[in-house]
């Protein structure tokens, strides 16, 4: 059998297809972050509570609806996104003339209220979910077995970034969005609602955790601590990526959870601590990210 | 509904934090005639479903159930966290002022450490949530009891029957932290005396890891019958559900759940959980007994059932509280050891757990149970989830006290 320092290549290729699948969760939720950073300004440490949130509304919807996976991939984001925009209306919308550091610990605090809240009412051990039946089952590529679920979650998480990248970089309304991210109050005197459309960048932000939430429910345990491990590591990849930077955070995702696939073959001990031993060298050489502007 | 009585326990939860922050004020004498028990253990964190809350509620049912013999018994309650420097910090404060008892404790750095507070102020501590059989081996002390289960027993059990059921080459899948290290190697020795071999390993780190995906393909290019997991809570109930998306399972290779509780197998649902092996020695269907206190139990735990690890709680509570009434309140607050002694020295019996006692070392004995997780098509409803597949009795289920170099039996 061929081999790359020692590892078998199946392995090697199996788990480069492992890194990617990772990878776009990585991708779907710092793409979140970036956006809201970007045109907010704000640090929003409450993404990894809204993608619990997003998986647990699935699990609502089915459990006491019966509504299956297919519409809670649609309502699910669409009921955490207007909880973002109640929450952007009522409390962040206060913070925007005041440093940073308020917006983060806003955003903390209400995470550890969130997560409290679903641990009280549905313990820590979590819910089942499962796939749903169209896309169960697996295909053997012969170096690995790749479960058709894993292949729905790349080609979705690649769609809805790419999206997501058009709608900010190609439409009117994502110029904008733009235009109001350099100077709010001229765009303002063109006649466009600014704090309207902040409002629901923040509730679309939001709604993109939630999507990655649904698509995580039947791979991962539905528990309140599943956004709490996730989000650290989107933060590296946001920094890595550049702040802001929107197609920065979704390839850094994805090249990420590569980079982190491989470390799981290498030297597992050290999986969880690769992404911020690249994070603090990119800080050294590029303080900016790789994709930033400085 | 559930929400007014979960925030009524968490507020008595605070409360009774709180109320281990204060100075105790009641009347000497009435504080001279009052035993107290701590229950300290995981509220809010990856082991609350498995004792946490429910351990709380079993503890208050002993003791209603053991009623009034001439003494007030008060129940507190506080969140350690899983980190031993705050479960320590409170045994501290509490044993300080005025708790004769903590119970529950889960996870095995901070069971050690409170064991040893427990020993330094010569109070008395039942630990019935970790797991690490050091508790009863080198770092065994005369103030405690472990109560229930153990890295050795559960090994034992769940590894022994694999490999005498032809799963002969193991890979471990193991939470890089003292639990899971206790775990891998006191099953590989089973695995090795019984003819087996360890084909590998992987340590993952804990507990930032929620993808298990990478790890449950390496075992494929070494060939092994069993994937063993030494890991507990989240990170089995994930490894298990990635382990059915990935068809590990469908080609014949064995998925051996080395701890695991009910609530697990409840988060899991049985249609990804079906047909896995796993040990406790408390099953809430097991005979009348157990369905009795179930019952009883279940107006305080609403529809959860008891699994091993919380209704412990009930078990080492009621033992605790008959040893104070045989020797009586003011002997047992002037030496904690002295009421360890005397709980070694009556024998134990109550609905969870039948007749059994304590040896020498600290060990609680009572048989261990193999079961095997229902098909969805088996069960009857929520919670009716397990099949009866082998017994270990009492005397054998555990480590043979002469191995575990616990310093108390040498002596």
């Amino acid at each position: 059998m061929d081999e790359i320092f020692g590892i078998p290549t199946p392995l090697l290729f199996g788990q480069l297809l492992l890194g990617l699948i990772n990878g776009a969760f990585y991708a779907m939720l710092s793409l979140g972050l970036a956006v809201i950073f970007g045109l907010l300004n704000i640090i929003n440490f409450t993404h990894g509570a809204q993608f619990m949130m997003g998986a647990f509304v699935a699990w609502m919807l089915l459990n006491y609806l019966g509504i299956g996976y297919w519409w809670a991939l649609i309502l699910s984001p669409l009921l955490v996104g207007l909880t973002g925009v109640i929450l952007e209306r009522t409390m962040i919308c206060q913070l925007y003339k005041m440093d940073h550091l308020y917006g983060m610990l806003l955003t903390f605090g209400l995470s550890l209220i969130i997560e409290g809240v679903f641990r009280n009412e549905y313990g820590s051990s979590g819910m089942p979910y499962r796939i749903p039946a169209d896309l169960a089952g697996a295909w053997d590529l012969g170096f690995m077995f790749m479960p058709v679920y894993r292949g729905w979650v790349v080609v979705f998480a690649l769609f809805a970034c790419i999206s997501t990248w058009l709608v900010i970089e190609k439409t009117r309304l994502g110029a904008y969005l733009r235009a109001a991210t350099e100077n709010a109050p001229l765009v303002q005197a063109f006649g466009v609602n600014v704090p309207r459309m902040i409002t629901l960048t923040y509730g679309a932000g939001v709604a993109l955790a939630a999507l990655a939430g649904v698509l995580a429910a039947p791979i991962y345990s539905v528990n309140p601590q599943m956004g709490t491990n996730l989000i650290i590591v989107v933060f590296a990849v946001v920094v890595i990526g550049g702040m802001g930077s929107i197609l920065g955070s979704v390839l850094t995702g994805f090249g990420l959870g590569i980079i982190e696939g491989l470390t799981k073959v290498f030297y597992p001990e050290a999986s969880a601590t690769v992404i911020f031993i690249i994070m603090v060298i990119v800080l050294l050489a590029r303080p900016a990210g790789l994709f930033g502007r400085a | 509904m559930t929400t007014t009585r979960r925030n009524v326990m968490a507020g008595a939860a605070a409360g009774g934090a709180a109320l281990g922050g204060l100075p105790w004020r009641s009347a000497r004498a009435q504080a001279a005639n009052t035993i107290r028990i701590g229950v300290l253990n995981d509220m809010s964190g990856p082991y609350r479903d498995i004792s946490g809350p429910y351990g709380l509620e079993c503890t208050r049912q002993a003791v209603q159930e053991f009623g009034n013999r001439g003494f007030n018994v008060e129940i507190i309650n506080a969140d350690h966290q899983n980190r031993p420097d705050v479960g320590v910090n409170i045994a501290r404060q509490w044993y300080d002022q005025g708790v004769d008892m903590i119970i529950d404790v889960p996870t095995s750095s901070v069971g050690l450490a409170v064991a040893n507070i427990a020993r330094e102020k010569n109070k008395v501590c039942v630990n019935t949530g970790s797991a690490t059989s050091d508790l009863t081996g080198p770092a065994c002390t005369p103030n405690t009891v472990h109560w229930m289960y153990d890295t050795y027993m559960l090994a034992k059990s769940t590894g022994g029957a694999m490999v005498r059921a032809g799963g002969d080459s193991w890979f471990f899948i193991t939470a890089d932290y003292a639990f899971g290290h206790a775990l891998e190697r006191d099953t590989a020795n089973f695995v090795r005396n019984a003819g087996g071999r360890v084909v590998g390993q992987v340590r993952y780190p804990f507990p930032a890891t929620s993808d298990f995906s990478s790890f449950l393909v390496q075992p494929q290019a070494s060939r092994a019958k069993v994937i063993g997991m030494a890991n507990a809570g989240a990170d089995t109930i994930n490894t298990v559900k990635q382990a059915a998306e990935f068809g590990i399972t469908r080609r014949g290779v064995k998925l051996a759940a080395l701890l695991m509780f009910l609530p697990d197998v409840h988060a899991l649902g049985l249609q990804t959980a079906q047909g896995l092996i796993l040990t406790e020695s408390f099953y809430w269907d097991l005979n009348d007994r157990t369905r009795a206190i179930s019952e009883r139990l279940r107006p305080r735990l609403r529809d959860v059932r008891p699994n091993m690890a919380s209704i412990a709680n009930y078990s080492g509570a009621l033992h605790y509280l008959k040893a104070i009434a045989d020797m009586g309140v003011a002997a047992s607050k002037a030496s904690g050891a002295e009421v360890v002694a005397r709980m070694k020295a009556i024998p134990c019996d109550d609905d969870a757990f039948g007749a059994g006692s304590i040896r020498a070392d600290g060990r609680k004995l009572c048989p261990s149970y193999l079961f095997e997780v229902k098909a969805p098509s088996e069960s009857r409803g929520p919670y009716d989830y397990y099949k009866l597949l082998q017994t270990t009795p009492a005397n054998e289920a555990f480590r043979p006290m002469n191995e575990g170099n616990c310093p108390l039996v040498r002596a």
